[in-house]
């Protein structure tokens, strides 16, 4: 199976980095949130991967009588998907009232914003 | 979008969603839960909301705008950080209060804590979301 | 002491607070702070006679073991006499100088807080704090030098002075930290008692070169001397108190200060005499073939501080006492000759020499001052210059080696300075009046006390050593050479040839300023060789690099985004890349690999075929669907292994961003593919490479065993310290609290420049 995630790591970041290199601003934004997918699952995976053992000590334990999932990652990712949210967010609006500006998609065409606005 | 039976669906799913998101930041201590989750959960059922009955009448349920959330959950997570010097103790030690409550477990600073992020997620994320839907 | 110090940034910084109120009414409460502070440093002299002295300590930053300690021995306080004395002599000048000046609180401001900060260098023990302070001069000369802003070539000087005095130390402060490497320790006074630690290690040599940098270029020794003729441009009183008494001797101070721990080795002595001697000589004779008062005083400073240099430089008991004799010499008649100078450009409104003569009758007092500073300059008799100048003679005549020739360098120099005094402080004065001369009126007694008083302590230290020997100068003395001198300073030393040799010099002098006139044209002849100048090298090297600068930069900053991302990508991969493919055996171990089930496999299934859906659609509300699908199809995954807190947090905000996307993007043009076809395949297989660099990195980590030990404090204590049973959360909200904090305020930070994005109007026509 890790094989498998080992796959879909590489997949997420060469399609995360093709859609970042578009010139389109929308297909960058898609870009940086296939990466941080990507990026999610690697620190993930990275930290060993255990079935059916969360974080979570049994009750009436003080400590871990069993196996259980590394919690470092975990708590690592879920920061990250909610910054990653705010980091969307804010992209997204941006593309949103570039657009509502200068009527275009393409980045190229922001090269000389300054005075046009 | 405005179906009746959408509509009367998340009229009966607000409360019932906002109280499953207090209980999620609640058992957050002891079971998968938390006050990022929560306050994620309590910003959708917000949004349901909103999808549902319009932008208004959200807003005049929430009576105050969103974004005063967000200080307001800082200034918690800041004084569950700065409570323990009252106690001559380091920035962010914890401290508990009593004996285990039912459902809720220990009482203390963490709890506070979290009730801040909870706060501060249900605030940003529903400026960000309230805004956009304002202006476009 | 740590109050004296800091009194003048107190002062500084309260400038707005008070100016308003105090200062309207009490304009002399300006000079208050250096007066206090000079009264305070000579009620504290009797306690530093012989090698005796004062030391302060106040903790700072003990850890790095830097600290505000204060030592106060001869030679700090000869230095803090000057700063804060000839400080309070300048700070009444200004007063009256630049009367009605729109900015003259602001100038008080940086007055004052340079003082701080120089007394803050003479005063520290601890060799960062001393760095700080020095740092500090520099920055607070800034604002002086390039005081009248609105000047384009005012702001280039106060510039250059800062690049190099900056530059310089820079240098200096590694130095330092190598010193305290070697020596364990940042105390001078620690220091002085173990001098041999840094004598004998192995990086001697160039520590000695950074300090000397750092040193040379504040006291603007040759290749560096350029910075302080062009800092002439600052207000009069600055030029008296930074180039004259101060700054530019804070160099001076720092080699002085460092000779008992580095000094008394062959390249510390021949590297300084040689480059005091270039310098001495070099600016004395440049100075000849100036015409502008401040000019001329400029590479007399220098030529002034070579002869410091030259003479910290022979090391003997005999220099060693000239130097400490003519740090203050000079300081007492450069700073009235620079003050005169204010004097006569202020009333005549010119600096030019050959326009200036006969002004004695308009301003007797002045001009006492100035023939007192000008002789003292030329050692007559009876003054201070005198005594310095015997000192040097006797020092330069009794070395071994060499005599002849450094004694001939010296005289010489000195016939050139004496030439200049003559020009700066009789020439203004004497002869028939001249016309630009006629119009000027009696001076301010706030523009002529302060010369008098100075020219009077040259006179009664002249007449009187006694009054300085063992108080002052022997203190000094001990100080800077590191062990118990005796000596003392008379006027007579008896028929000698130290004597025949200020007699000889003072003939030629007299002759050279009769015979020699400088004019336009001599000025001309030499600025022929300005291109072979240190300046001009800077100049060139710096226009050279911005050149440089600005290809390198165009050529990597062209401003396409995903340009800078594929350089940076095959820069990455490149590296990474061959890491791996020279170094690294990949393998697998299967024990490791868990089994694949059916639900699993269609998870994946669905995330490649959601991923190619998003690269290749057309259809944008297509590609948003497939983005939650890889979204959710992620929050299967950690809801397979183990991570439900993950699973929930991705659902929810998976749900946000498709509904964020959808809200907004309706309203966004159709997709439009705007790239060609190579360029597509170009990027295609950067992708495809890079993806492949991460995948195989991956199962390289993968394999390694991993190390456990955080996750496990963690898990172990979660309960028994934090009292939660959920792990991820107790390190949410407990063991890394404080980073959540942080990160809840990222997440508000985000909130609020979307809110204003969202309502902040862009097109200033359009009113909404």
């Amino acid at each position: 199976m890790e094989l498998l995630l080992i796959f879909i790591i590489g997949l997420l970041h060469a399609s995360g980095i093709y859609m970042l290199l578009r010139r389109s601003m929308f297909k960058m934004i898609i870009g940086l949130i296939l990466l941080g997918n990507g990026v999610n699952m690697l620190i993930f995976l990275l930290g060993k991967l255990t079935k059916g053992h969360p974080p979570v000590i049994e009750d009436g334990a003080k400590i871990f009588t069993e196996i259980y999932a590394d919690p470092l990652p975990q708590a690592l990712i879920l920061t990250a998907i909610v910054i990653g949210f705010g980091l969307q967010s804010f992209a997204i609006i941006l593309i949103k009232r570039v657009y509502q500006v200068l009527k275009t998609d393409d980045l190229d065409e922001l090269n000389s914003t300054d005075e046009e606005i | 979008m405005k179906s009746i039976i959408f509509r009367t669906s998340s009229k009966y799913l607000l409360p019932i969603l906002l109280i499953f998101s207090v209980f999620i930041l609640l058992r957050g201590h002891y079971l998968p839960g938390g006050g990022f989750v929560g306050g994620l959960m309590a910003a959708l059922a917000f949004i349901l909301h909103s999808f549902a009955f319009g932008l208004e009448e959200t807003k005049n349920i929430i009576k105050i705008h969103p974004g005063f959330l967000m200080p307001m959950g800082l200034v918690f997570a800041l004084i569950a950080g700065l409570a323990p010097w009252i106690y001559q103790e380091p920035f962010m030690t914890g401290l508990w209060y009593g004996e285990p409550l039912r459902m809720i477990g220990m009482v203390g600073t963490a709890l506070l804590f979290d009730i801040g992020v909870y706060f501060v997620v249900i605030g940003s994320v529903l400026t960000v979301m309230f805004s956009i839907r304002e202006i476009i | 002491m740590i109050l004296a110090v800091l009194l003048g940034f107190i002062f500084a910084i309260g400038t707005p607070l008070w100016r308003r109120i105090l200062f309207k009414t009490f304009p002399y409460l300006y000079s208050a702070v250096p007066v206090l502070l000079f009264i305070y440093f000579v009620s504290k002299l009797p306690e530093i006679n012989g090698s005796n002295f004062l030391i302060e300590t106040n903790s700072w930053i003990p850890q790095l073991g830097i600290d505000l300690n204060f030592r106060l021995d001869g030679l700090s306080m000869l230095f803090s006499l000057m700063i804060t004395g000839i400080g309070s002599l300048v700070f009444i000048y200004t007063s009256y100088y630049l009367k009605g000046h729109n900015y003259l609180d602001r100038f008080y401001a940086y007055l004052s807080m340079f003082m701080a900060s120089m007394l803050g260098v003479v005063l520290s023990d601890n060799l960062i704090t001393l760095f700080i302070f020095w740092e500090l001069t520099s920055i607070s000369s800034f604002f002086l030098i390039g005081f009248n802003n609105e000047e384009e070539s005012s702001r280039k000087s106060a510039l250059t002075a800062l690049g190099i005095t900056g530059l310089g130390g820079l240098f200096m402060l590694v130095a330092f930290i190598w010193i305290g490497a070697i020596s364990g320790t940042y105390s001078l006074t620690e220091m002085m008692s173990q001098p041999e630690v840094l004598k004998n290690s192995s990086a001697y040599f160039w520590i000695i070169i950074l300090i000397f940098i750092g040193a040379f270029t504040k006291s603007a020794q040759f290749p560096f001397h350029f910075w302080l003729p062009g800092a002439m441009k600052a207000p009069t009183p600055v030029s008296t108190y930074l180039h004259s008494a101060t700054m530019v001797k804070a160099g001076i101070f720092l080699l002085a200060r460092f000779t008992p721990i580095l000094g008394d080795s062959p390249e510390w002595n021949w590297t300084l005499t040689i480059i005091g001697a270039v310098t001495m000589t070099y600016a004395a004779v440049h100075s000849l073939f100036r015409t502008d008062l401040k000019s001329i005083l400029a590479y007399s400073t220098i030529s002034a501080l070579g002869i410091l240099v030259f003479l910290i430089g022979l090391g003997t008991e005999g220099a060693l006492l000239a130097a400490a004799l003519f740090i203050l010499t000079h300081a007492l008649y450069k700073a009235a000759l620079f003050l005169i100078t204010g004097i006569i450009d202020h009333e005549t409104g010119t600096r030019e020499i050959l326009q200036l003569s006969g002004l004695k009758t308009k301003m007797m007092p002045v001009a006492i001052a100035g023939y007192i500073a000008a002789l003292s300059s030329a050692g007559l008799p009876f003054l201070l210059g005198f005594l310095s100048k015997e000192a040097m003679y006797d020092a330069t005549l009794q070395l071994p080696t060499a005599a002849g020739l450094l004694t001939f360098l010296v005289v010489l120099t000195k016939i050139c300075l004496l030439v200049a005094g003559l020009w700066a402080g009789f020439k203004p004065f004497s002869g028939k009046i001249s016309e630009a001369s006629i119009s000027a009126k009696m001076p301010s007694p706030k523009l002529w006390i302060p010369t008098i008083l100075l020219g009077c302590l040259s006179l009664a230290f002249g007449i009187f050593p006694g009054l300085i020997d063992k108080t002052l100068i022997l203190p000094v003395l001990n100080s800077i050479a590191g062990y118990e001198a005796d000596t003392y300073l008379a006027i007579w030393h008896g028929f000698n040839l130290a004597l025949g040799l200020s007699i000889l010099t003072l003939v030629l002098g007299t002759l050279l300023f009769i015979y020699w006139k400088p004019s336009p044209g001599k000025i001309k002849a030499i600025e022929r060789y300005a291109s072979l100048s240190p300046e001009n090298l800077v100049n060139v090297l710096g226009k050279g690099f911005q050149a440089f600068a600005e290809k390198w930069t165009s050529f990597f900053q062209n401003g396409y985004l995903r340009n800078y991302v594929i350089t940076i990508l095959l820069f990455l991969s490149i590296m990474v890349g061959y890491r791996l493919f020279s170094g690294v055996v990949i393998y697998l171990d299967w024990n490791q690999i868990s089994e694949i089930t059916t639900s699993e496999f269609v998870v994946v299934f669905l995330m490649v075929t959601s991923i190619f859906f998003v690269v290749f659609s057309k259809s944008r509300t297509a590609a948003i669907v497939a983005l939650g699908v890889i979204g959710f199809s992620n929050c299967l995954f950690f809801l397979y292994y183990s991570a439900p807190d993950l699973a929930m947090t991705q659902f929810s905000i998976d749900t946000l961003t498709v509904l964020l996307f959808m809200l907004v993007l309706f309203k966004l043009p159709l997709n439009k593919t705007f790239s060609s076809v190579p360029i597509r395949i170009r990027d295609a297989v950067i992708s495809l490479f890079f993806g492949a660099l991460i995948a195989i990195l991956a199962l390289e980590v993968f394999e390694e065993s991993s190390i456990r030990e955080v996750s496990d404090y963690y898990a172990d204590n979660a309960y028994i310290l934090a009292k939660g049973r959920n792990v991820v959360n107790v390190i949410l909200v407990d063991f890394r609290g404080f980073d959540t904090m942080v990160e809840t305020a990222v997440l508000v930070i985000a909130a609020i420049g979307v809110f204003s994005l969202m309502y902040l109007n862009l097109n200033p026509e359009k009113k909404d």
